[in-house]
């Protein structure tokens, strides 16, 4: 195979990883502060996407813009979810977070389906096919503004996370829940805030994928596994492990893509995670499971 | 009998960083009730998970009843007669007393009308008898510890391990446990047991073997542990046998 | 736990036989037929969720091999509808042994257990959906041959009763298990493993047992929707919809109960069909409906409907003396 097929495959992986590594972030986060799966991070992604459609479709507002309001939204969102729906709901139960998660998920993703039949919609932005010439390639601007949102977000978190007091109270309570209460940190809070936050992540990278990619219904479902795949290999917890794991995985699926054919392409990210949760669960960078 | 029932053979287990157990040797005499006392953090329990089959020795070797079992997870070491407890109760939460000890029972008897009536059995030996059809949940720290020991019982063992069976509970309880574990050594079960409970050790133990940072640093039987100064040292600090004699002759 | 007995499977079955005897109306005996299906299949997650503690996300990968096998030998290699149908019921089996054998040996569980088994499934979904002997992207497509030979009948009544033949061996299948001790063992897995363990209990072959039993039963159900609906492709066989709907049933039904499935089957399915009757045929709200339930039954009544009307038993005895404690059912 070619250099000049090859190269362009792995940057497009390159980019496209950027943007797994933003949703994981969120996924990753949830996981490392309140142990939780979080099986409706798939569908929050579908309806954060379509929330930037219908920004765009009614109000012309375009998704650079768009995501000054959707973040903060679904930051809320995402807050009321953890503190008034999931944590009283679970009763701290494993198993039970595991099932009102995937509850969560069924709701969301049936619900925008109800409202807004399967059809498959794209938007259109001016620069939505716009290129640079980079090196012989020519990349597409949108896919490099992605890239360079998902690490300016992975910055602001780790700025967040180790600069800011409600950062060492997210810290604390993640270590050592009972001894973070001790020490006067609300912990239903601080689990809700943290959930937030993730949310808002995903926000943020619907606001960044909508210019090249598709919404439906059953978006979610494919970035559910995606996202997982990208926690388990960088490690349950570990930000810049997201990082490394979402670049990672973009790669491998363009490559996989590139030589199985593009329906078979997603394959071998599921296969690679089903094989890293039989033989290193604790991924490449991230705490024991 | 004088047949060696368990016999460690130096033993070591480090994590990482941490060497919780150092080349620790001990025999346990069948029929006779061994225990292993020592400081927090010595070891101790590590030593019984490297025993019964749930952790695996870094060094050394473990013989059970003339084999070496170094390793066998903890189910097959169960089947070959050596049960123990837990230092911290695990009951069975949403079964009964009765359907919890019946669990042990089954691993020799198939029929589960059989191995309810074996549990019903065991449970008057350990006193547990007007609670069967209460959950488990709901016991007291001491209905608990009984049922981890009936549990256990119920596998029909040669080798009882009992990881601090006494922790957590009160002097009445403890002097109504003390009976119960010398009658199951009545029974013909070899008991080793990780005790902190001093006057339950001193009253039970025919033999004690004491593990500081991992180490077997002295054994015998309890008097000569008791009065022998290495174990006091480590119990209340360096230069402490010195000064116990020192001050009862001055009084 | 009493009310469980054998007698009581008895009565059950025998009084759901006796439904097409007297109603007529092909539309009800349809919506008996796909809560039956979806009992079947929610008893098969029930034998390894409920009595064994391990929660699949991804119980679609037992049902669809079932649904494809026996589809595929029957129209790729002209075996008799029958044969077909074992043969259906015994890969799916397989590949509950074989994902379990994977699974368990490298100690996954939990949360980790459930997303491993939904990638199994989303794994076999894509595969399906190119690979030429499903039919790839057109789905397979059994041929229309009524006939008791075929394994297809003319009166919904004759599908009706062989579910329910299914349903009761499925019944009587979870009432066996849950009274031995195999039984036994799998629940003292649940409920701790470590314990377990130490008194003898092999956990991870007990724990392959409840795959294996549980991917039958699953792939059972797989067999049947081929043979009643006689199409499948990819997204109905291996789609998310069954790996809910089978976790489902159990749940609100009543996990690790012997009737749990089917009482939490016909009510989901009840739900589903009010859902349609307020809004029309608009896909969505019914699951939507599904993920409130789900999530109502975690909150306020883990134990499901069985728990709720074991709980009004525990209501009915007389009050006690004032200063008694209360004892939990």
């Amino acid at each position: 195979m070619h250099l000049s097929i090859l190269l362009p495959a792995v940057v497009n992986g390159v980019l496209t990883g950027a943007l797994y590594a933003l949703i994981a972030l969120g996924l990753t986060l949830v996981y490392g502060v309140l142990h939780i799966i979080n099986f409706a991070h798939g569908a929050l992604l579908t309806a954060a996407l379509f929330a930037a459609f219908f920004m765009h479709k009614t109000l012309g507002v375009d998704p650079y813009l768009a995501v000054l309001v959707l973040t903060p939204a679904f930051f809320v969102f995402g807050y009321g979810l953890q503190r008034f729906v999931i944590g009283p709901a679970s009763h701290g139960n494993d198993g039970n977070i595991l099932l009102v998660t995937l509850g969560l998920a069924v709701i969301i993703e049936n619900a925008l389906l109800f409202a807004f039949r399967g059809d498959t919609r794209t938007i259109d932005v001016a620069y939505g096919f716009s290129v640079v010439a980079v090196g012989g390639m020519f990349i597409s601007v949108p896919r490099l503004i992605g890239f360079g949102g998902a690490i300016v977000v992975a910055l602001l978190l780790w700025l967040l996370l180790g600069w800011t007091d409600t950062g060492k109270a997210i810290r604390a309570a993640a270590k050592e829940k009972l001894g973070a209460q001790l020490c006067g940190v609300d912990v239903a809070h601080i689990y809700a805030v943290t959930f937030g936050l993730g949310t808002a992540c995903v926000a943020i990278a619907a606001c960044l994928l909508i210019p090249t990619y598709y919404v439906n219904p059953h978006v979610g479902n494919a970035f559910v596994l995606i996202a997982f795949t990208t926690v388990v290999l960088g490690g349950m917890g570990s930000i810049p492990g997201a990082l490394l794991g979402g670049l990672f995985v973009g790669v491998v699926e363009s490559l996989c893509g590139l030589y199985l054919g593009e329906s078979l392409g997603q394959i071998g990210i599921f296969l690679m995670f089903i094989l890293v949760l039989l033989f290193r669960p604790s991924g490449l960078l991230g705490e024991r499971a | 009998m004088n047949d060696r029932i368990l016999a460690v053979e130096g033993v070591s287990k480090r994590f990482g960083g941490l060497q919780a157990v150092r080349d620790a040797s001990l025999t346990v005499d069948a029929g006779r009730i061994t225990a292993v006392i020592g400081p927090n953090g010595a070891g101790k329990t590590t030593l019984f998970a490297l025993i019964s089959g749930f952790q695996t020795p870094t060094g050394g070797r473990i013989v059970y009843n003339g084999a070496d079992v170094t390793g066998m997870p903890a189910h097959r070491l169960a089947m070959r007669g050596m049960a123990r407890t837990f230092q911290i109760v695990q009951p069975f939460a949403g079964l009964n007393v009765l359907e919890n000890i019946a669990v042990g029972a089954h691993l020799r008897i198939a029929g589960r009308a059989a191995a309810l009536a074996a549990a019903g059995e065991i449970a008057s030996l350990v006193g547990l008898e007007h609670v069967l059809q209460q959950s488990a949940a709901t016991l007291t720290v001491a209905g608990r510890k009984r049922l981890e020991l009936a549990r256990a019982l119920a596998t029909s063992p040669k080798l009882l391990l009992l990881d601090e069976v006494l922790a957590g509970l009160n002097p009445s309880e403890i002097r109504d446990m003390v009976p119960i574990i010398r009658a199951i050594r009545e029974r013909g079960v070899t008991v080793m047991m990780i005790e902190h409970v001093m006057q339950a050790v001193m009253s039970l133990a025919e033999h004690i073997y004491v593990l500081v940072e991992g180490h077997v640093i002295a054994q015998g039987p309890p008097a000569a542990i008791v009065a022998d100064p290495r174990v006091i040292e480590a119990y209340l600090g360096a230069g402490a046998a010195a000064r116990l004699a020192g001050g009862t002759h001055g009084r | 736990m009493n009310g469980s007995g054998f007698f009581s499977i008895l009565a059950a079955v025998a009084a759901l036989a006796c439904i097409p005897l007297v109603i007529d109306s092909n539309v009800v005996l349809n919506f008996l037929v796909t809560a039956l299906l979806l009992t079947l299949a929610g008893q098969g997650w029930n034998i390894l969720g409920g009595y064994g503690g391990q929660y699949s996300f991804g119980h679609a990968a037992f049902f669809g091999t079932g649904a494809y096998a026996t589809a595929i030998l029957q129209t790729r290699y002209g075996l008799n509808a029958w044969p077909a149908f074992a043969a259906g019921i015994a890969a799916g089996a397989g590949a509950g042994a074989a994902i379990g054998a994977l699974t368990f040996r490298s100690g996954l569980r939990g949360s980790y257990f459930a997303l491993v088994t939904l990638a199994f499934a989303e794994v076999l979904r894509i595969i399906a959906s190119v690979a030429p002997i499903t039919g790839a992207g057109v789905g397979t497509l059994i041929k229309l041959d009524v006939g008791p030979r075929a394994l297809q009948f003319a009166s919904r009544a004759s599908f009706y009763w062989l579910i329910l033949a299914l349903v009761a061996i499925a019944l009587v299948v979870t009432r066996l298990i849950a009274q031995s001790r195999f039984g036994a063992q799998l629940v003292a897995v649940r409920e701790n493993e470590d314990a377990a363990r130490a008194l003898g209990v092999d956990a991870t072959r007990v724990k392959l047992g409840a795959i294996t039993v549980s991917a039958a039963m699953a792939a059972a159900a797989g067999c049947f929707y081929a043979q009643y609906f006689l199409f499948i492709d990819a997204p109905i066989a291996y789609g998310p919809w069954i790996s809910v709907e089978a976790l489902l049933a159990p749940i609100i039904g009543g996990v690790g109960t012997v009737f749990g499935p089917l009482l939490g089957a016909l009510l989901i399915k009840t739900l589903g069909e009010a859902a349609k009757l307020v809004t029309g045929d608009a896909p969505g709200l019914d699951l939507v409906v599904y993920g409130v339930v789900l999530i109502v039954v975690v909150a306020f009544a883990p134990r499901g409907l069985a728990g709720v009307v074991a709980g009004f038993r525990a209501w009915l005895p007389p009050p006690r003396k004032p200063g008694a404690g209360v004892h939990p059912a």
